[in-house]
């Protein structure tokens, strides 16, 4: 790091030999910035951390403690919730939806964007136009008519039916950033494979779809997230409780079971969980997509 | 859109396009024919035809008319964007509504991006534990808004809420409150718990923006004698401008689309008494909770109308934003 001067706030300035008078203010104002830090790790870590552990105790605890730890750790809750509160066929019908939808829509976005970087032709230019648009469209706008139009196929209430719609919705985002980076990839390659006599299906798999992996992995991660947390779609297009998916499911999961708060904690972290796990396998497409494109 | 994918779309990728797309359409080498293009195209183009484009211009449609049940009546023109200000209740509903988005948006344009700049600035010049920092900051975000919302409606129970239990705990008492049951702070719980829930965001974009910077312009500033506060007014504030303005929109869109957060906090009717009722929450409400015949053209009609205000508003802050800029660099 070619930091030139010891900047106030860091906190090698404390290790430094020769601190200027004018600098003894440095350490006052590290210890300050690190309280802040910490304090605020605080803020946003302790109520999930809360959750969690309230999440192992009893209703009992729950009242005669309200800051307690969890004394002797239960899962009962989670096998209320799991079993009883039928968290199982939410958590089910969220993986399916969810893989689905992701797979159908990262499939249909790779071989479209893949189109709209290779091809030259104005009426793409119009497409892809139409296409992107499609990233401003507040959901609320779109609602009923979706409603009505599964309905006239009797597709209300089916997995099938919540897989299209997220597919459909999630081409907008999906095809802007594959678009992004087919654009990237030089065109010496695909010539090359022309040349050895490649068409365009096996160009683009055996050739494209490589090289556009890191890109992949963004979007599904970027679509996976707010697909499994939407509770709006599923909210109005699903009638059938077996076809709840977990979102749903907490929203009725918290009018019938009101009283038995542990059971509402285990609730919220089996919704959570996926994501958790999916955030340790991720962390670094994350960082990078919400951050792409503005430095380091 | 969505729930918390939908900034980086706005703000990522954006910038490069432009530069890529010329550059890479200048060789015809890697032309596709416009023929086998259009097939590659057709499966994400049926999709998107079925269902976006086709509910899309439907959802104008049906703002046009009066209903009754499912029923299409006859052609109203404008009648029912009129009812919305003369016909109870939505002449009350509609402008309380609409007034707790922009509370949410100011709210949140206070709270979470100010505290979200203040940490990344803090956090930019930090070394130790700069990684460990920006992920406990940014898991609220990551969390689903609809969990967030319920937790919170857990945490702040009059009856077992550790909030309330830790606010007697340090002694203040006064303090420990049935802070949702009350229509005068409901509100405010609202904003606080989406500010919570999203200052990661904000966090994460003025990181990114900060670690972009030319450090040439603040190391000269700082040779010349400025003071740290003085570096920051005068040389990095107004080199973030860019930043904020796309942080600002963005805020803006998801306020007046808040949805999950409203929902778990205060239920569909906005409780207590109507105190966190938002737009989509009257919407959801008047399409499907309603009962009224016309419920299709009401509902479609709030939606319209929605959605012109959050564009045409966005598109007159990105303006706003951009003419600053040019004044400021």
């Amino acid at each position: 790091m070619a930091t030139t001067l010891a900047v106030p706030g860091t906190a090698s300035a404390t290790s430094r030999p020769a601190t200027p008078p004018g600098r003894r203010t440095g350490g006052v104002r590290a210890a300050l910035t690190s309280t802040l830090l910490w304090v605020y790790a605080a803020v946003a870590i302790l109520p999930l951390l809360t959750m969690v552990l309230n999440s192992f105790r009893t209703n009992s605890e729950l009242v005669s403690e309200p800051l307690g730890l969890p004394a002797e750790p239960s899962l009962a809750a989670y096998q209320e919730a799991w079993i009883e509160a039928s968290f199982s066929t939410y958590f089910w019908n969220s993986i399916v939806v969810t893989v689905g939808s992701v797979a159908l829509s990262t499939i249909v976005s790779l071989l479209a964007a893949y189109a709209l970087a290779r091809s030259r032709s104005r009426l793409m230019g119009v497409i892809e136009q139409v296409f992107v648009s499609g990233l401003m469209m507040p959901v609320f706008l779109m609602i009923v008519p979706i409603f009505y139009l599964l309905d006239a196929i009797g597709m209300v209430s089916t997995r099938t039916g919540l897989v299209l719609v997220y597919a459909a919705v999630s081409i907008p985002f999906s095809v802007f950033v594959l678009g992004t980076f087919f654009r990237q990839l030089p065109g010496e390659l695909e010539e090359a494979a022309r040349i050895d006599g490649a068409g365009p299906l096996r160009m683009f798999w055996s050739v494209m779809l490589p090289l556009v992996r890191p890109a992949v992995a963004t979007v599904v991660v970027f679509r996976f997230v707010p697909i499994w947390n939407d509770f709006f779609y599923p909210l109005i297009l699903v009638r059938d409780r077996t076809k709840y998916t977990l979102p749903v499911g907490l929203t009725t999961f918290f009018g019938e079971y009101q009283t038995s708060w542990s059971t509402l904690f285990a609730g919220l972290v089996i919704a959570t969980l996926p994501l958790v796990v999916l955030f340790l396998l991720a962390t670094k497409q994350i960082i990078s997509g919400l951050t792409a494109g503005m430095g380091k | 859109m969505t729930a918390p994918s939908g900034p980086a779309t706005v703000t990522g990728p954006t910038a490069e396009i432009p530069s890529s797309t010329r550059r890479r359409r200048r060789p015809l080498t890697a032309a596709l024919p416009t023929g086998t293009a259009l097939v590659f195209l057709l499966p994400a183009a049926l999709l998107f035809g079925f269902f976006v484009l086709y509910p899309m211009v439907t959802a104008l449609t049906y703002s046009l008319y009066s209903w009754r049940g499912t029923s299409q009546e006859s052609f109203v023109g404008l009648g029912n964007f009129v009812q919305l200000f003369t016909a109870e209740p939505y002449a009350t509903q509609v402008p309380r509504a609409f007034a707790h988005n922009l509370l949410l948006f100011a709210g949140s344009m206070v709270v979470q991006n100010s505290v979200g700049l203040l940490l990344a600035v803090v956090l930019h010049r930090r070394r130790r534990f700069k990684r460990l920092f920006q992920v406990l900051y940014t898991m609220p975000y990551l969390v689903s808004p609809l969990v967030i919302g319920y937790l919170w409606s857990l945490l702040l129970s009059p009856l077992f809420g550790p909030v309330n239990a830790l606010l007697k705990t340090v002694g203040l008492e006064a303090l420990a409150l049935p802070w949702l049951g009350d229509p005068s702070t409901a509100l405010w719980v609202v904003v606080l718990v989406t500010a919570w829930q999203w200052v990661g965001f904000p966090l994460l974009l003025y990181g990114a923006a900060l670690g972009g910077l030319d450090q040439s312009l603040e190391e000269a500033a700082e040779l010349d004698g400025a003071t740290a506060r003085q570096r920051f007014w005068h040389i990095t504030l107004p080199l973030l401008t860019p930043i904020i303005g796309t942080v600002s929109v963005l805020t803006f869109i998801f306020s007046m689309e808040a949805f999950p957060i409203p929902y778990a906090l205060g239920g569909s009717t906005g409780s207590p008494a109507g105190a966190t009722d938002v737009m989509s929450l009257l919407f959801y409400r008047t399409a499907f909770q309603s009962g009224s015949s016309n419920a299709i053209g009401t509902s479609s009609a709030i939606a319209i109308l929605l959605f012109l205000v959050i564009f045409g508003l966005s598109v007159a802050f990105n303006r706003w934003f951009r003419r600053a800029e040019r004044r400021l660099t």
